[in-house]
Order: C-alpha cells, then structure tokens, then sequence
C-alpha cells in the first residue's frame, strides 16, 4: 500500500514537473520579445527542475544521490534567476526598441 | 489612482483579448515610434561606421571563375565530408553491445594494468597521464600556443593608438554588468564554492572522476564569475597578466620536465625512483597528481585569458 502511495506522489510530481518544462518550452519559442521569453525560460529553471527533483528524490528515497540532487536545485536556484537578471539588464541597456516592445507600469 | 485604473483597465484588455491584441498593439507603436532616420544613434554605431579596422575586406572579384568554382567545391567537400562520418557512424557499434571490445587486446590490457602499473584508481587518468602523457603534453602546448596567438591578435598591450585603447574601454564598459547587486551577492557565495570544487575536482584526479582539464575549466569560470561580479580592479589584487604568464609558463615547463624524465628512465629502463604508491590515498600515483595540478593551472590560466582577450583585449 505504502509503495502505491509512494509512486502517486512520485507519478503527480513528475508529470507536473513535465507540465511545467513544456510550459516554459512553448513559451520560450512562442514568445516574441525576448523578456518574455526570459519569464518563460525561468519558470522552467526554477518551478520545473524543483518538481522533478523532488519526484526523483521520492523515487530514490534518502541517500547520497539524493543530497547531491538537493544541491544541485540549490545550485540552480541560486544562479538561473541571477542570469536572467543579468539578460534582462543587458536587454533593456542594448535595445533600441525598448519602450515600445516592453509594455512596463513604471511606479 | 489613476495609474493603477489604467494597469487595471490594461490587465482587463489582455485578458479579454489574450496576448494577441497587446502585441499588435505593440507593433503599431513601433512602427509608429520608429523615426524615419535616427539622428542621434548611438555612440557604438557612429564609431562603427568611422573606424577603418571595421571595414569588411574586399572580396576577390579579381577572380570570378576561381571564387564560383571556389563556392561549389567548398560545399561539394562538406557534403563528401558529411557523407564519410554519416557512413562512418551508421558502422559504428551499438551503444553498451557486450562484445564491442572483444578483440581489442587494448583496453583488456590498460583495465588488467593501470591500477597496478600507475597506481591510479581512476583509469582514465592513469590512460592520459601515464601510458600516453605525450599526447596530453601537446595538448596543453596546443592551449598554450592557441592562448598565444589569440595574445598576438587581440592584445591592446603596448597600443601606441590611443584611439584604439579608448574605443576598447567604451565598448567594454556598455556591456559591463558594472555594481550589480545581485550578481555581486551571488558571487560573493558561489565563487569561493567554485574554485574549491575546481580544487577537488583536479587534486583527486587519480582517485575519482575528473582531472586537470575539468578541474581547471571549473577554475577558470570562477575566475570568469569573480571578474564578472567585481570588475578588473578587484581581480587584478590577485591576478594579472603577470601572473598569467607567470602559471602558464611554469607549469608548462613543470610538466615538460617531469615527462621528460619520466620517458627517459622509461625508455632507457632505467629506475625512475617513483613509485605508485598505496592506490586510493591522495598522495599516491606516482607522477599523476602533480601533472593533473600543473595541467588545471595551464587550463585556468588559458579560459581566463581567452575570456578577457575577446572582451577587452587587455588584462
């Protein structure tokens, strides 16, 4: 029973990690304007990989391997957002068409 | 109020209408915002245009016939060269197939012996280093001569053209993410992170996955990180062009000695006086630890210099 239940939580975590990976997918080559596309790109770094992680880590159970993946989401978590950041600042430094492509509520 | 009636009013178009409408939208304004000619560009562009090493080379119109049949031969030449590798590959064995290596008295011989003979857990260390430590000699005099060349071609060093030195600077400061907070915070965490396991990574290159070539690109992009984060005046405390030459040409000279040592009591079997040591203790492995040291710095050294030669052409 408790390997049923197990293999739920592991199934509707993948399958929601995929959900979100293909999300970002299709908004990273639907998209037309590249900040979109950044917004699109971080979802998958961030909400995608944390969901498959955490499914593999259900499916492996604790040990070495698991830390490692827990690192690894660290990792990532600590650098995707700071290069989008860096992407983001370098767009709307170098594009000419800044203000007409991206659509901002200044405060 | 008003602004947030109009964020208000604008979240409600886009959710009626879905993206579609603010894009078109967004396309009317370019358009219309587009001025017919710029006449303010910037800086960058203007300089472009003036700067005479820009200029794109004149094409060898001396020669129609020669550059036509030039043209059809080049991608006749890709195409054959295609054709060979897809022949080639669709030959290949297939992937984890348990007699691929059957007759290959090669691999039996370096899987029976490397551990004993190298005292290297990590046989792929024990391969490079050891038994064909010449060919990874060449390989790091190729890193070398190719950091070079990039030197030769790149380098503002010693400009007498002031122009040229101050064209540089301005193209390098606009793409410089110069105090950025963030970026400086995750560096403040991760570039100590990355050099420690650059540091891993090559001092247990005979013991565990790895070596000096990993190592040190792993080195050299928290080099990379750090320069990024904190501009040339920070990395310039610890690193600098002489320091660059400094690494590079010593160990490059470290690890020509120690091979060439090592190949003449081999060849002449006489007793070099190194022994494999215990396998598995970090100081062990004969040879193999210092060179994997001694080839993480060349390669450090070399992805820094390429990476601040194509940026800025100055250390």
């Amino acid at each position: 029973m408790l390997e049923y239940i197990r293999f739920g939580i592991f199934a509707v975590l993948l399958l929601a990690g995929l959900l979100v990976e293909v999300t970002a997918v299709l908004g990273v080559s639907r998209f037309r304007y590249s900040l979109n596309r950044i917004h699109a790109a971080g979802m998958g770094d961030t909400m995608g990989l944390l969901l498959i992680a955490l499914a593999a880590i259900v499916y492996l159970g604790l040990n070495a391997v698991t830390v490692k993946i827990i690192f690894i989401v660290g990792f990532f978590w600590l650098t995707g957002p700071v290069s989008g950041h860096l992407i983001g600042r370098l767009v709307s430094e170098t594009d000419e068409h800044f203000d007409a492509e991206a659509k901002l509520w200044k405060r | 109020m008003r602004k947030k009636n109009k964020a208000l009013a604008h979240l409600q178009e886009w959710l009626e209408h879905g993206d579609n409408a603010l894009e078109v939208e967004m396309e009317e304004e370019l358009e219309e915002e587009l001025p017919p000619e710029a006449p303010e560009e910037d800086h960058l562009e203007r300089e472009e245009k003036e700067d005479p090493r820009l200029n794109t080379p004149k094409k060898l119109e001396k020669h129609p016939a020669f550059e036509r049949w030039y043209r059809v031969a080049a991608v006749v030449v890709c195409l054959l060269l295609v054709g060979i590798l897809l022949f080639a590959a669709v030959h290949m064995p297939n992937f984890g197939q348990a007699d691929t290596l059957v007759d290959s008295e090669l691999s039996a011989f370096y899987v029976e012996h490397t551990l004993e003979e190298t005292g290297a857990v990590n046989i792929i260390t024990g391969i490079i280093l050891d038994y064909r430590g010449f060919d990874t000699l060449g390989e790091s005099h190729v890193l070398f001569i190719g950091v070079c060349t990039v030197l030769l071609l790149l380098s503002i060093k010693g400009e007498k053209d002031q122009e040229r030195r101050i064209w540089e600077d301005a193209y390098d400061r606009n793409f410089e993410p110069r105090h950025d907070e963030i970026l400086q915070t995750c560096a403040r965490i991760l570039t100590p992170l990355t050099l420690v396991f650059g540091i891993y990574i090559i001092l247990n290159g005979h013991l565990s996955p790895g070596g000096g070539f990993s190592g040190g690109a792993v080195l050299g992009a928290g080099l990379i990180l750090y320069q990024n984060a904190f501009g040339y005046q920070k990395i310039e405390r610890f690193f600098t062009f002489r320091t660059f030459k400094a690494v590079s040409v010593m160990s490059l000279l470290l690890y020509s000695c120690a091979k060439g040592y090592h190949f003449f009591t081999g060849a002449n079997h006489l007793e070099s006086g190194i022994s494999p040591g215990v396998a598995g203790n970090i100081f062990s492995a004969g040879l193999l630890l210092p060179l994997n040291f001694v080839v993480g710095c060349v390669v450090a050294c070399t992805m820094y210099a390429l990476y601040t030669m194509f940026r800025k052409g100055d250390f």
